[in-house]
């Protein structure tokens, strides 16, 4: 497979499952580049793969992407490899491949099992942007007959907030989209607020989309709780300090990286939230505090 | 050694039916059964304490010391001396313990209690000791008593299988009152591990650590020639009293190399075992360094991986090749922790260093001083700001480093760092300990600047190798600590001296304190061997540490 094969099959799986996440897409290109390459070594194999991963990344620059393709390069290769012949070995990795995504697959559900218990009778929510983890948490507790109601902002610049709106209204949640900027008025107002993640990084901080991180700060001084709901493939070796701190490559769309010449122009994408103004994680691994993101992620990588 | 010295003291009291068992097991090479073993034990005991009581100032000074040992024992670190250790167990309680063998009762009202219950506990870590172990625990009973006996009383006990003859009770007698009069220099300072006594007045909270003058070294109270101390680890004992060997990674690699000049001295005595000998030598040295400088946490974690090796030594080994192996572990261990650890470091910490980046260090750490000097040398553009603090004045040292290489510095004292902190964009410290509960020890000074610098957002970074990782949970700087000479902060000024004659003021003080504790909020980032942590995850790294061994 060569790069535009990649890239085409990569949008072809985003464009049949639209629900699925980017990084599950790119974990199953990966994991379709295995079963067609025809390399004769092993390294070789790792190293095409690494090769895939970075074109994926190009394609879409979320850091999800680049964490799901590490991780399903750890984690087909942990098992013992001291088979005869290529095929064999090839074999098993793509039985690993396969465990890996079906595994993957579930998280999402194992999330919302987790998180749903926490939006109590008549709960008012305050989320960000469209996150199809969050919808998926607030569709179990939909289900569980809860009554809650829900306000999102608005999320600029690409409006991704009115799709979650419409996806919400479909569940009969009552839902009021609110300006950006309007979400310090209306947090005295809501009870919790749960957002999702792009990626997970070692300090048990989140990437989002821009405009977590003032949420987060605003909801640390109304003391209200900060839930963040993520999938473990999305948990990433990367430690940002401060918002500057964080590469430039996740900052901003991936067509946008490749065509403009300065990027200090452009306005980023996704900012960085910092631990300290986090209540809980939930991920498939369990309920997390944020100071045991970098134990799991020590066992996921370690 | 020991079993031997037992036999022969239980020979001397009790009566002519015992002495057959025991002589026949010892010349059979069995050893005695526990019963025996307990019951010499506590004949000792009584003997000893029968001693105590007649003796005066001497004997009640080395008790003090043995006393405090014993006391801190059980103390914190219990955790990384699990009580089924092969050797003496009751002897390495105070021995490995970094600082918290100096917190005990050196205050003077509470000593009474403290002995009695010391003395309690003694005993039943004594007889926890004999059970299932081999003879050579033995009287270690009194822990905490300098493990100079077992060298000392070697040339002695080396005869006595020789001369042990069953007819003659006068031999014998002679034979124990002897080691008996050899056992007494114990109580007199003078030949052996001298007690180094405290000096001036000690602020009273913290009155229960040792403050010694650098103008009474210890080595003036050892005799020369020292049979007790090998040269080398007198000389590295001076050298950390007087300051000139000072730095967490520079005095743990002093150390290991005095051992590797000790190890390649050390021959072992005929009836005596590699592994278990060469610990028990090693034991008054430590006790003697620990005398003149309280050991730090790396060089606790260095000792206990050497005792770890040298224990490991399978008995066959010949005596040059268990040489050998073990001064090539010492080797890895200095190759592979710090300095290998130091390029590690120096590679992660690289990715954090921008362009344009104003970076603010504290006093003279060899580990930070090593990043910057790579991170410049790969082209990064930064300038440094070098803060310091009295009376050790050690920034001056790193600022000299520093500019040797070409990189631009700014020099302040620590009074001025509210000052110059908006212009700082991350602030890089290095780390004596790291303790179990993510509180990080450092030079004292070192948390008021994490402190400032969190108020005003500037990230800081503490960069420690995992080998100062350490299983001691401390929240406060009070309670393990390090005092340093008070006469330090004399300082003479245009012709004047302000604080010559502090010592006549009966109502002041002069503190002198060597480190304190930072909590990890205050840190944001913790750059170890083992990549970037935050600085919660010290336990798992201890975890994933223990593991491995």
């Amino acid at each position: 497979m060569n790069e535009e094969e990649l890239v085409e099959y990569f949008r072809a799986q985003m464009r049949k499952d639209p629900d699925m996440a980017s990084a599950v897409a790119a974990i199953r290109t990966l994991l379709e580049f295995l079963k067609r390459d025809k390399g004769e070594t092993i390294l070789g194999l790792r190293e095409s793969l690494k090769w895939a991963t970075d074109c994926l990344t190009g394609e879409d620059s979320s850091v999800a992407v680049s964490s799901g393709g590490e991780l399903f390069l750890r984690f087909i290769s942990l098992t013992s490899l001291e088979h005869q012949d290529l095929s064999r070995c090839k074999k098993v990795m793509e039985e690993r491949g396969e465990l890996f995504l079906e595994k993957i697959s579930m998280s999402r559900t194992k999330v919302a099992k987790l998180c749903h218990t926490f939006i109590k009778d008549g709960a008012k929510i305050l989320t960000h942007s469209y996150s199809r983890v969050v919808l998926r948490v607030l569709e179990k507790a939909a289900a569980e007959k809860k009554r809650f109601s829900v306000y999102v902002t608005e999320s600029q610049p690409d409006s991704a907030g009115r799709q979650m709106a419409e996806a919400l209204r479909k569940l009969n949640v009552p839902v009021t989209v609110v300006l950006d900027a309007a979400v310090g008025y209306v947090l005295e107002k809501v009870d919790l607020v749960i957002v999702g993640a792009e990626g997970v990084v070692e300090s048990g901080g989140i990437i989002n989309k821009i405009g977590t991180y003032q949420m987060a700060v605003c909801s640390k001084a109304h003391n209200k709780p900060f839930y963040v709901v993520a999938e473990s493939f999305k948990f990433v070796r990367l430690y940002p300090l401060n918002q500057q701190d964080v590469p430039d490559k996740f900052k901003y769309k991936a067509d946008t990286l490749k065509t403009v010449q300065n990027l200090s122009e452009e306005h980023p994408m996704i900012d960085y939230t910092p631990p300290s103004l986090i209540t809980l994680l939930f991920t498939d691994l369990g309920v997390l505090t944020p100071s045991a993101v970098s134990d799991e992620l020590i066992k996921l990588y370690l | 050694t020991d079993v031997i010295i037992e036999s022969s003291v239980g020979y001397f009291t009790e009566g002519p039916e015992r002495k057959d068992d025991i002589v026949k097991a010892k010349q059979e090479g069995k050893e005695l059964t526990k019963e025996e073993k307990q019951r010499l034990r506590k004949e000792k005991k009584q003997q000893k304490k029968s001693k105590e009581k007649k003796d005066d100032k001497p004997s009640r000074d080395s008790e003090k010391e043995k006393k405090p040992a014993s006391a801190a024992s059980p103390a914190p670190q219990t955790p990384t001396q699990p009580p089924a250790q092969k050797a003496p167990s009751a002897a390495p309680a105070p021995v490995p313990v970094p600082a918290s063998e100096t917190p005990s009762a050196a205050d003077k009202p509470a000593k009474s209690k403290a002995e009695l219950k010391a003395e309690r506990r003694a005993r039943q870590e004594a007889e926890r000791a004999s059970k299932g172990k081999k003879g050579d625990v033995g009287p270690q009973a009194a822990p905490g008593k300098p493990k100079a006996p077992p060298s000392e009383l070697q040339p002695v006990v080396k005869r006595l299988p020789e001369h042990v003859q069953v007819d003659n009770p006068e031999v014998l007698k002679k034979l124990a009152k002897k080691l008996e009069r050899q056992q007494t220099p114990e109580y007199n300072a003078a030949t052996k591990i001298p007690l180094r006594s405290d000096y001036g007045y000690k602020v009273s909270l913290f009155s229960h650590l040792h403050q010694y003058s650098r103008k009474a070294p210890l080595t003036q109270q050892l005799g020369i020639p020292s049979t007790v101390i090998h040269p080398a680890i007198v000389r590295l004992g001076l050298q950390y009293s007087q300051g000139i060997v000072a730095g967490s990674n520079a005095r743990s690699v002093a150390l290991l190399h005095a051992f590797k000049q000790v190890i390649r001295d050390y021959t072992t005595p005929p009836n005596e075992e590699l592994s278990r000998d060469l610990v028990n030598r090693l034991k008054p040295y430590i006790s003697f360094l620990n005398q003149c400088r309280p050991l730090s946490a790396s060089m606790g974690n260095a000792i206990k991986y050497i005792k770890k090796e040298i224990s490991n030594i399978p008995s066959q080994c010949k005596e040059e090749e268990a040489k050998r192996k073990l001064l090539n572990c010492i080797d890895c261990y200095i190759n592979e922790k710090i300095v290998l650890a130091a390029k590690a470091i120096a590679k992660y910490s690289i990715e954090k260093i921008s362009d344009g980046d104003v970076i603010l260090v504290y006093g003279c750490s060899s580990l930070v001083n090593h990043i910057l000097c790579e991170a410049f040398e790969k082209n990064r553009k930064f300038r440094v700001i070098v803060v310091d603090s009295r009376p050790r004045l050690e920034g001056r040292e790193a600022l000299r480093r520093l500019v040797q290489k070409g990189i631009n510095c700014t020099y302040v004292l620590i009074s001025a760092v509210s000052y110059i902190l908006p212009e700082v964009s991350k602030v890089f410290l290095g780390a004596h300990a790291l303790l179990a509960n993510g509180y990080v020890m450092s030079r004292v000074g070192t948390s008021q600047i994490a402190l400032v610098a969190k108020a005003f957002n500037v990230p800081v970074l503490v960069c420690c190798e995992t080998y100062k990782f350490c299983e001691r949970v401390q929240t406060d700087s009070f309670v393990s600590n390090e005092l340093d000479d008070p006469d330090d902060l004399i300082v003479t000024r245009t012709g004047t001296t302000q604080l010559e004659h502090w010592q006549e003021v009966p109502s002041l003080g002069l503190l002198n304190l060597v480190y304190d504790v930072t909590p990890p909020d205050f840190v944001d980032l913790v750059i170890t061997d083992l990549g970037m942590i935050p600085c919660t995850s010290v336990p798992v790294v201890l975890r994933v540490k223990n593991v491995d061994q």
